[in-house]
């Protein structure tokens, strides 16, 4: 195979992400579709959208701010995928990771701000990462439905979470928006640089997507996950302990949701409001979908869909577009990827023909020459 | 004083039960018709929430709310026929695509329906049962919309008509066994797309019910997830239309826990309450649910519970 020359050999090696590109490409097509058929500016809709994602450093930190909780959620649907299991919850865990992380300052006051964000960081990925792991554990144990009970987990969990923040845990100095009380000064993370202020949430969604890269591709863990995800009888046929396996993706994924909610608290929001419910957790499930549950893929996918829902604001204040403008170029994003998925068995077909022909005209020059 | 608050609590409860399990019985039957044929549309939560605000944009436009429940249900076939369609194609997951159906179906409604938010439609007309009462209380527990009515007959048709029509029987087959229905000469996948269209159709009429009657206006919080609290509730109900109609009720007395405490002065708690729903349907799939065993009644071609 390595002899294949340069030319087809990126085509091959390209040839997987075709899907995802044809989908970005017909999806902004109906897009665009869409809005002109209702008679607005289409083009420069979609010229905004781009504007608004990349088009200045403001839009890049906009951009990059908004991926850093998309790569965290991301992999709360990705890690458990490589296991088989569908799990859409993201957003629960993530508002219970961000409920505890604005809750340890009270329980424990008077903490250095390192060890104190520390502790904040892990409360959060133990609250997400229980979050989740009940539900690996429901799926295991009695045969629920992991991608329901996800989603009824997680709407349970900001009942829980609302009932918290406007009960016993709210602050009453927040009159109109419920809270609990802000982060003390000390508490909150600052931006990477003063030039460049996106939070170092980012920092730890590339980390943990570079880890989770390590883990599903290159340890025995991984590879056992792998063959779970593939065929589960195999898996315990040869004696893999599937059980846990399973839950070790859940707990894992949850906690990475967790740490989202973390970041966005002592980050962004400074305490824990209904402002964390921002869809986070859906958005996730679309940006592990389109990088196919690879971790390096969802850096980049998170970064894309960040920037696309930091461009809403703009698409609001240049065209009067409503807010959910973005949401409807996520949801054709979403479909398009999934029915161009119906290429893959194509595109494998079409790798192989490459390979053999180029195997066959080598075996002939050897044969002649 | 005690007697007397316990009585209201269970009218408003018995109300409540109807009242909010309307909508399910609608979506339930739904996804209780596309599960038959071997598919799970987890989209009825999008195909909801366009069929509130379409139906509502049409009865606002009209001003005939029945034109919007029909607008709603011919919304929901388009989204329903989609699912179908796109999940006729190779390779792509329906479990996957209904989630996609969510996002895009949400966007969709919220998209359109932004210029609705404000003027009021016409709502459906209830039917006053409690005439004969004096008690404010039961004259308003038992005002019951037409809708309910419908779908009960809906329910008691679609179990008949399972049961006991050669179309019933060939949608069992393909759910059941695709591969002898084709040798049979059916062909699977339009009847999958057509019971797929069908039961969208009936999930856009669940949420015209719930824009024109209860809660009874159009704004984005409008749904609270009993599209995908339905895909439980079939499991609970076992795939049998009958049985959706109690667990839809059931799940309405459950969704109608918090506001009837609330009309008894209990306000403590309610998000907790509010949160009932979906804590019975978690009980009840845990307590229901076995590993490796598939439930009585399942369609053999789900992917759910393969």
């Amino acid at each position: 195979m390595n002899r294949l020359p340069l030319l087809p050999r990126t085509i091959r090696t390209a040839l997987p992400a075709l899907p995802t590109l044809l989908a970005l490409v017909s999806s902004f097509l109906l897009f665009m579709l869409f809005l002109g058929v209702q008679g607005k500016p289409s083009w420069e809709a979609c010229r905004l959208v781009f504007e608004g994602a990349f088009g200045s450093v403001f839009a890049w930190e906009n951009t990059l701010q908004r991926a850093a909780p998309l790569m965290l959620t991301a992999l709360c649907v990705a890690l458990p995928a490589h296991a088989g299991l569908i799990i859409i919850g993201g957003e629960g865990a993530l508002v219970l990771g961000a409920l505890a992380a604005a809750v340890l300052p009270r329980i424990v006051p008077g903490l250095a701000p390192l060890p104190m964000l520390l502790g904040m960081g892990c409360v959060s990925m133990l609250a997400g990462g229980l979050w989740i792991g009940i539900n690996g554990w429901m799926r295991q144990k009695r045969g629920l439905n992991e991608t329901i009970g996800s989603l009824l987990l997680s709407y349970i969990a900001i009942a829980l979470f609302n009932q918290l923040v406007e009960g016993p845990l709210r602050d009453p100095a927040s009159l109109n928006k419920p809270s609990t009380p802000p982060l003390a000064e000390d508490y909150l993370i600052g931006p990477l640089s003063e030039s460049f202020q996106v939070h170092w949430g980012l920092v730890a969604g590339v980390l943990a997507c570079v880890l989770a890269h390590v883990l599903v591709r290159y340890s025995v863990t991984g590879f056992s996950l792998r063959i779970v995800g593939g065929n589960v009888r195999t898996a315990r046929m040869v004696g893999l302990p599937v059980d846990r396996l399973v839950l070790l993706t859940c707990v894992l994924g949850g906690a990475c949701a967790g740490l989202a909610g973390m970041f966005e608290v002592s980050a962004v929001q400074g305490s824990a409001n209904a402002a964390l419910i921002a869809g986070y957790g859906v958005s996730g499930i679309l940006v592990a979908f389109a990088a196919r549950h690879n971790p390096p893929g969802i850096i980049v996918c998170a970064i894309l869909l960040g920037g696309i829902e930091a461009s809403g604001s703009l698409l609001q204040r240049r065209l009067g577009l409503p807010d959910a403008t973005t949401l409807i170029l996520e949801g054709l994003l979403f479909t398009n990827l999934l029915a161009w998925e119906a290429l893959w068995g194509r595109i494998g077909r079409w790798r192989l023909y490459l390979g053999e022909r180029y195997e066959r005209r080598y075996a002939m020059e050897a044969q002649h020459g | 004083m005690a007697e007397l608050d316990l009585a209201s609590f269970f009218l408003a409860l018995l109300a409540g039960a109807i009242r909010v399990g309307t909508p399910f019985i609608f979506v339930s039957l739904g996804e209780c018709l596309t599960e038959k044929s071997g598919r799970i549309n987890l989209g009825l939560e999008g195909i909801l929430i366009t069929g509130a605000m379409s139906g509502y944009a049409l009865a606002c436009l009209t001003g005939s709310p029945w034109s919007g429940v029909f607008a709603a249900g011919c919304a929901g076939l388009l989204l329903g026929l989609l699912h179908g369609i796109v999940c006729s194609l190779p390779r792509v997951n329906d479990i996957a695509f209904g989630i996609a159906l969510i996002l895009f179906g949400t966007g969709l409604a919220f998209f359109l329906g932004k210029s609705f938010i404000q003027p009021q439609a016409p709502m459906l007309p209830a039917i006053m049962l409690g005439a004969w009462s004096d008690d404010e209380r039961v004259r308003s527990a038992l005002s019951i919309n037409v809708l309910f009515f419908i779908g009960v007959a809906l329910a008691v048709v679609l179990h008949w008509g399972l049961r006991s029509t050669r179309w019933g029987l060939m949608l069992r087959l393909v759910g059941e066994h695709a591969e002898s229905a084709h040798a049979l000469g059916y062909r699977p996948v339009l009847v999958r797309i057509g019971a797929t269209a069908t039961g969208g159709f009936l999930a856009g009429v669940g949420g015209a019910y719930l824009s024109l009657y209860y809660p009874g206006s159009w704004n984005e919080g409008l749904s609270s997830g009993q599209g995908l609290m339905a895909v439980a509730l079939v499991i609970f109900a076992r795939w049998q239309p009958l049985r959706c109609l109690w667990a839809a009720l059931l799940f309405g007395a459950a969704g109608a826990i918090g506001p009837a405490l609330q009309a008894v002065g209990i306000s403590a708690g309610y998000y907790l309450f509010s949160a009932a729903p979906y804590i019975l349907t978690l009980l009840v799939m845990f307590v229901t649910c076995r590993p490796n065993r598939t439930l009585n009644g399942a369609p053999g071609e789900l992917s759910l519970t393969r």
